[in-house]
């Protein structure tokens, strides 16, 4: 986990962070999803999270509090999808990942036992003094439900105001917390367990301090770098919505120009699939960056121009260095030459980006041709594939047999401090 | 032999007479549905041999279905057919128990082809779907993982996702690797089933890794 976190690349203008924050994630909560956020951010199994949860409830309620605590400080996390997906999502055409019955039942149990230890502990005298056992149970609830409603919206802007009605609510609830805490502490005095009695009147003292000064605290634990990110990718994104949605216009307008014409409909069809799929569906990834987006720009270029659909499918990805950039060139002279000569009306590009290469096969179903036969002189297979890929200190292989289609494979070395996606060493199946 | 019985399952109406245009004739269309609840009464009361559902559908898409019906109707193969080809939504769907996926622009034959081999009790991988697949087991996976044989794809297995994402039909794999489609068949749907049954912990973690490639 620590070596993922140490690989991130730099995103945009904004540096890497060098700590990893813990999220709830929004998907799948329970209550407040912050055991399953702790869950993922200490890469333990949720039940013991849980467990640890309850556990520390049996300590004056130590396990609430930091649940309550941490439920106010995490930050939700949604998913980060895709445009395509967060609208679908929105408008309820998806449904997300939720928690299985069994996790629901196991959390139900865990509780049960959980409040059933507390009421053994009350009922030995060695809990919470009785007198006020009670009156807290309840008030945990109240607060517990309350809570509940005023999740993550309602709560920053309460948190936030430094004016008005709410303002005045909260000071007065902190205030109110304070006194409560300043009160109890005073009247309780010696006896069993006043240590525990004193912390417990610091954490509602605190509290109610941390009530007042909500504001302040909230602003500074906001990640206000996030917000901002936030603002610029969703105005980026309307600005390409709009882009989108003016070309898909251009586009309709040149189909019934051209409605005779099945090749160019075919094309023009294609190529705004292409624009609208990796807007609503794809990463915003640009040629630049990486061997995958480079690879796929050659493939929308090679299918513009020979009319020819390439579909690519790449698992893993390493960053443009001299060879990959070479073994992306060579791909494109590949694709070029399939679209070109096969007379296939489809061409498939598969990439996979190991710990120690990169791979990329370029494959038709047309004609093929004997290699054999290819004159010396003909630059394109030989020269354009074979010698840039071996120049880099890689292998590439054609094979093609008369009617049964073609395959290039080709492979270039990548430097070692790639985050490995895949880590068994396999025997390549390239003859 | 008789027809397959088939329902289609998308909001899209123009979708739907496409797809039947295609197929009929082949198979026998006995239902349709535009949104979840009619999907799962409309499935409930037809029982087809397989559902054609689309992922993104309003009620709580193809996800929803397939979670309402399964424990009712585990006989129903559904054979997701989309037009996100968002692993999400891809992986989503298949680990909530779909026997394969395939995207909106394949061609007549070849759906026809997958609807069959669905039917047949068998996987459908598309190469995008081999892709991902590939994707979310390629990362090393602690020992002391307990289902530690349902978290790894075997080589042989590995083989043959990645040719599929090459664009290799079963029939072109079986040749390649030397083995019989019948074999292939079988280690495709054993991939399904280890994508279907492995840890939530490895593949949420594949999503997390996703986000920082």
């Amino acid at each position: 986990m620590t070596s993922r976190a140490a690989s991130t690349a730099p995103v945009g203008d904004l540096p890497a962070p060098t700590y990893r924050r813990a999220y709830r994630p929004a998907e799948r909560r329970l209550v407040g999803g912050v055991a399953a956020g702790l869950a993922d951010h200490l890469g333990v199994p949720v039940l013991y999270v849980r467990l640890a949860f309850i556990v520390a409830t049996w300590f004056q309620g130590i396990g609430v509090i930091a649940y309550l605590l941490l439920w106010r400080f995490l930050p939700l996390e949604g998913p980060d999808l895709s445009p395509g997906l967060e609208s679908a999502t929105r408008r309820g055409l998806r449904s997300g990942g939720r928690a299985g019955p069994t996790e629901i039942a196991q959390t139900i149990a865990l509780g049960a036992v959980g409040i059933g230890v507390l009421l053994l502990i009350q009922a030995t005298g060695r809990g919470i003094d009785d007198g006020l056992f009670g009156p807290l149970l309840v008030a945990v609830i109240g607060v517990a439900v309350i809570w509940r409603q005023f999740d993550d919206v309602a709560w920053s802007r309460w948190m936030r105001q430094t004016s008005g009605w709410a303002f005045a609510s909260r000071v007065a609830a902190g205030a109110g917390l304070v006194a409560v805490a300043a009160l109890y502490f005073l009247t309780k005095e010696g006896g069993w367990g006043a240590a525990l009695n004193l912390a417990s009147a610091l954490v509602v003292a605190v509290l109610g301090i941390g009530l007042i000064l909500g504001p302040w605290i909230s602003r500074l634990l906001g990640d206000l770098a996030r917000e901002r990110r936030e603002r610029v990718r969703s105005q980026e994104r309307a600005d390409v919505a709009a882009h989108l949605h003016d070309s898909v216009l251009q586009t309709l307008a040149l189909l019934q120009k051209n409605a005779g014409d099945a090749a160019v409909v075919a094309t023009l069809a294609r190529r705004q699939e292409r624009e609208l799929r990796d807007w609503l569906y794809g990463n915003d990834e640009q040629p630049g960056d990486s061997l995958v987006a480079a690879l796929r720009a050659a493939a929308a270029d090679v299918e513009d121009a020979h009319r020819v659909p390439v579909e690519v499918i790449a698992v893993g990805d390493a960053p443009l260095d001299a060879n990959v950039s070479a073994l992306v060139q060579a791909a494109r002279e590949a694709m070029i030459n399939a679209a070109k000569h096969s007379g296939d009306d489809r061409v498939d590009v598969y990439a996979e980006t190991g710990a120690q290469q990169a791979q990329v096969f370029v494959r038709d179903r047309g004609t093929g041709f004997d290699l054999d036969s290819i004159a010396d002189d003909r630059m394109g297979v030989r020269g354009s594939i074979i010698a840039r890929i071996e120049r880099h200190g890689g292998t590439a292989t054609i094979r093609s047999e008369p009617g049964g289609g073609t395959e290039v494979a080709m492979s270039v070395p990548v430097r070692a401090e790639h985050t490995p996606t895949e880590t068994t060493s396999s025997q390549e199946d390239t003859r | 032999m008789t027809p397959l019985r088939i329902a289609i399952v998308d909001d899209h109406a123009m979708f739907r007479t496409g797809v039947k245009a295609e197929i009929d004739g082949r198979v026998d269309v006995v239902g349709e549905a535009d949104d979840v609840e009619s999907a799962v009464a409309m499935i409930a009361q037809t029982s087809p041999d397989v559902v054609l559902l689309d992922v993104h559908m309003p009620g709580g898409g193809g996800l929803e279905v397939i979670r309402r019906l399964h424990v009712r109707h585990p006989d129903t193969k559904f054979l997701a057919l989309s037009v996100s080809d968002a692993a999400e939504d891809v992986i989503g769907i298949i680990r909530a128990g779909a026997r394969g996926y395939v995207t909106k622009n394949i061609s007549g034959p070849e759906l026809f082809d997958a609807i069959e081999r669905v039917a047949g009790g068998d996987a459908v991988f598309s190469p995008r779907l081999a892709g991902f697949v590939l994707d979310a087991f390629a990362g090393t996976i602690e020992i002391a993982q307990v289902d530690e044989d349902l978290d790894r794809l075997t080589e042989r297995e590995r083989e043959v996702m990645r040719l599929i994402a090459r664009g290799y039909a079963y029939k072109e794999v079986a040749k390649e690797l030397f083995i019989s489609i019948k074999t292939v068949e079988t280690h495709v749907s054993s991939v399904l089933r280890k994508l279907q049954l492995s840890s939530r912990h490895e593949l949420t973690r594949w999503a997390n890794d996703r986000r920082l490639i």
